[in-house]
C-alpha cells in the first residue's frame, strides 16, 4: 500500500503537524512501508469477529453527581504559554490577523 | 552496611528497625547517581535536596515513635511520564520541556503516602514511543552492561538506573513491552500488571486501552512489595479495577508444585537469537526442576500482534496527543519566528490559530512521535477507518481469545522477552519497522489486557543479560510474582551486577 505525497500532506493537516518538503518526502516513504506491513491483517477473515476496543468487561463507569475538588483557575493556567488570568489566549481563530 | 547492595525489602526493614537512617540510604543512592549517571544518562531530573529532606523527615518520625508507611525511606525513581507536582514532567519531549504538572499522578501520591523517597525522574523514549530509549529528546540512555548498547525502551532510564544501582526500585509504564523489554535487556525484573490493576491517573497518556504502570526492581520479591503500595482501585481512573489488592509479598511462600507453564513453539522461530533461545530453554528446565510442568500451547494469531499493535496504539496516540496544541500547556511556536527548521512548511493554513497548532506541534514533537501521530491519523481518517482501525480491533479480539483458550490448559505462558539481547545504539534508528519488531513477544500481553513479568535467565558469552517472560491471565499477579520469585530463589542471575567504568 503506497501513500502519495498528497495523501501525507492531507494527513499532516488533519494531524495539525506542519510538514516541510523534506518531511513529506521522508514520511511518504516511511508510512508507505509501515502501512504495507500492517496490511498483512487483510489475510485474516474477521467478518464474524466483533471489534475489541479495550480489554475490560466494564462499561460506562460513572461517579456520583456531586461536586468534587478540581484545579483552580490559577493552577489550570500555570503552564499556559499565554493567558490573561482567567482565559487561555490564542491567535485569531478566524481570518488573517490579530494574533495574540 | 552498604545500602546499594540491599534489596528493597531489606532496605525498608533496616530503616524501620533503625539499623540505618533513611538519610544515609538516600545519600548512598544519590551519590551513586552523581558518580555514574554521567555515563548512563538514566535520569532527566534528580532532586537531591527534596529527597534528603524527605528522608530526614522519615528519620525524625521514626525517632519520635510515629507510624511509618510500608515503603518508609525506600528510594524510588519514577519514569518521566508520571506527573510529579514538585519536579518537572517532560515525557522526554521538547513539547513538555520544563513542564510542571499541577498535581501528582495517583501512583506518585501512593508512593509518597507509603513514605517512599522519590529521587528523580527517569529518561525514556519520547511519550513512551520506542524500544531503545533513543527517541528521547534529551539524549539516549546507555545500557549499564555495555554502554555502547541501548537499554531498551521505552522505560530505559528506569531499567538502567536499577541495573546500575542508582535506585533499588523504579516505576515504569508498559504499552507494548516498555517495562518488560528494557528490564530484560538490562537484567532486572519488570512487572506489567493486568490492565486496570494500577491507576493511570496522572500518567501521560499514550494508548489508553493498552497503557499500564508497574514496578521495575532487582527481584520479584521487591516487585511484590511495591505492588502492594501502588495497586488498587482509584475513583480518578475509570479503567482501574475494583478488585481487592492481594498481599503479594506473603503469597510468595506458596510452592510451585503442579504449576503448568505453556511453551509456544512459534516463539522459537526465525529471528530469535540462538543464545537467547538457549537461555530461555534453560529457564524452562529450571522451572521443571522446581516442580512445574511444561506444555505446548498455541497462540495462532500472535504473529499478527505487531501489525495489530501498530494500528491500535498509533490511532489512540493520535487522539491522545491532540491535547498538545500550544494553547493550554507545553511548547508554543512563536508567531513570525520563521518556519520549521527543516524547510518551509506546506502552508495553506486556514487561520492564524491553525498555523500556531501546526507549527507548535511540528517544533515540539520528535520524528517517531510524528510518525505515529501521522499513522494513527491516517488509519482513522475517512475511508480508511474500517480497513485499518476497525480491522485491528477485530484481530485484537482474536489475539485475546487465543490467550483465554491457552489459559484453560496452562496457568502461565513462558518464553523470551525480546528476540535479541541489547543491540548497539544507532543500529535500528533509521529503520522504524525494524525497531517495532523488538516488541514481537510483548505486545500480545497489552492487546489482551493480561499480566506479564520479565526477569533475567542468563547471559550471553558477550556478557549481556537474557530475559525470560511469563504471561498470565488477568489478575494473575500473585502467581506471576510467585513463579518469578521461586526461580530467583534457585538462581542468581538477578544478583549479577554490571561493572561500570569508574
Amino acid at each position: 500500500m503506497a501513500l502519495s505525497r498528497q495523501d501525507v500532506a492531507k494527513v499532516g493537516l488533519l494531524a495539525r503537524l506542519a510538514l516541510s518538503g523534506d518531511d513529506l518526502d521522508r514520511m511518504t516513504g516511511e508510512l508507505s512501508k509501515i502501512v504495507g506491513f500492517v496490511s498483512q491483517l487483510e489475510e485474516l477473515d474477521t467478518k464474524a469477529v466483533a471489534p475489541l476496543a479495550h480489554p475490560l468487561d466494564t462499561q460506562n463507569v460513572f461517579r456520583d453527581d456531586v461536586p468534587a475538588a478540581s484545579l483552580t483557575t490559577a493552577e489550570a493556567l500555570q503552564s499556559a504559554p499565554r493567558h490573561d488570568g482567567s482565559c487561555f489566549l490564542v491567535p485569531a481563530v478566524l481570518g488573517e490577523s490579530g494574533a495574540a | 552496611m552498604q545500602p546499594l547492595e540491599l534489596s528493597a525489602i531489606d532496605l525498608v526493614t533496616a530503616i524501620r528497625q533503625g539499623d540505618v537512617p533513611a538519610v544515609q540510604v538516600a545519600e548512598a543512592f544519590l551519590d551513586r547517581i552523581a558518580k555514574v549517571d554521567g555515563v548512563i544518562h538514566a535520569f532527566l531530573h534528580v532532586d537531591r535536596t527534596a529527597a534528603l529532606e524527605r528522608a530526614a523527615d522519615i528519620d525524625a518520625r521514626r525517632k519520635a515513635g510515629k507510624p511509618l508507611g510500608p515503603l518508609a525511606g525506600l528510594p524510588v525513581a519514577v519514569k518521566d511520564a508520571l506527573c510529579t507536582a514538585d519536579q518537572p514532567t517532560t515525557c522526554a519531549s521538547k513539547m513538555l520541556a520544563g513542564y510542571r504538572p499541577p498535581y501528582d499522578a495517583e501512583v506518585v501520591a501512593r508512593l509518597r503516602a507509603a513514605d517512599a523517597v522519590i529521587v528523580g525522574k527517569t529518561n525514556m523514549d519520547e511519550f513512551a514511543m520506542g524500544g531503545s530509549n533513543e527517541n528521547s529528546a534529551f539524549g539516549p540512555v546507555h545500557n549499564p552492561w555495555d554502554v555502547s548498547r541501548a537499554p531498551g525502551g521505552s522505560s530505559g532510564g528506569s531499567a538502567a538506573c536499577v541495573a546500575a544501582d542508582m535506585a533499588p526500585v523504579a516505576i515504569g509504564s508498559d504499552t507494548g513491552g516498555s517495562i518488560r523489554q528494557p528490564a530484560g535487556l538490562c537484567g532486572i525484573t519488570g512487572l506489567k500488571p493486568t490492565y486496570g490493576r494500577v491507576s493511570r491517573r496522572g500518567l501521560v497518556a499514550f494508548a489508553s486501552s493498552l497503557d499500564q504502570i508497574g514496578p521495575m526492581t532487582r527481584s520479584a520479591a521487591d516487585a511484590a512489595l511495591v505492588m502492594e503500595a501502588i495497586a488498587g482501585h482509584d475513583p480518578g481512573d475509570a479503567t482501574s479495577l475494583a478488585n481487592a489488592v492481594p498481599p503479594y509479598a506473603s503469597l510468595l511462600e506458596q510452592p510451585l508444585t503442579g504449576l503448568r507453564i505453556g511453551r509456544v513453539a512459534e516463539h522459537f522461530g526465525p529471528g530469535l537469537d540462538p543464545e537467547v533461545a538457549h537461555g530461555v530453554e534453560e529457564a524452562f528446565a529450571a522451572f521443571k526442576a522446581a516442580g512445574a510442568t511444561i506444555h505446548d500451547v498455541e497462540l495462532p494469531h500472535a504473529k499478527y500482534g505487531i501489525a495489530t499493535y501498530y494500528l491500535v496504539a498509533p490511532c489512540e496516540a493520535s487522539s491522545n496527543l491532540a491535547r498538545y496544541d500550544g494553547a493550554h500547556y507545553g511548547h508554543r511556536a512563536e508567531p513570525g519566528r520563521g518556519h520549521h527548521s527543516s524547510g518551509a512548511p506546506t502552508g495553506g493554513f486556514e487561520s492564524p490559530l491553525v498555523e500556531m497548532y501546526c507549527r507548535s506541534r511540528a517544533e515540539g514533537f520528535g520524528p517517531e512521535v510524528k510518525r505515529r501521530i501521522m499513522l494513527g491519523t491516517y488509519a482513522l481518517s475517512s475511508g480508511y477507518y474500517d480497513a485499518y482501525y476497525a480491522k485491528a480491533l477485530r484481530v485484537r479480539r482474536l489475539i485475546r481469545q487465543d490467550y483465554l483458550d491457552a489459559f484453560r490448559e496452562v496457568d502461565l505462558i513462558g518464553g523470551p522477552v525480546s528476540p535479541t539481547p541489547a543491540f548497539p545504539l544507532g543500529e535500528k534508528t533509521n529503520d522504524p519497522l525494524a525497531m517495532y519488531l523488538v516488541d514481537m513477544y510483548t505486545v500480545g500481553t497489552n492487546l489482551a489486557g493480561i499480566g506479564g513479568i520479565s526477569f533475567p535467565c542468563g547471559f550471553t558469552k558477550g556478557g549481556l543479560p537474557i530475559g525470560f517472560q511469563l504471561q498470565g491471565p488477568a489478575l494473575s499477579e500473585p502467581l506471576l510474582l510467585r513463579a518469578a520469585d521461586r526461580y530467583q530463589r534457585l538462581t542468581d542471575w538477578h544478583r549479577r551486577r554490571p561493572k561500570l567504568p569508574a
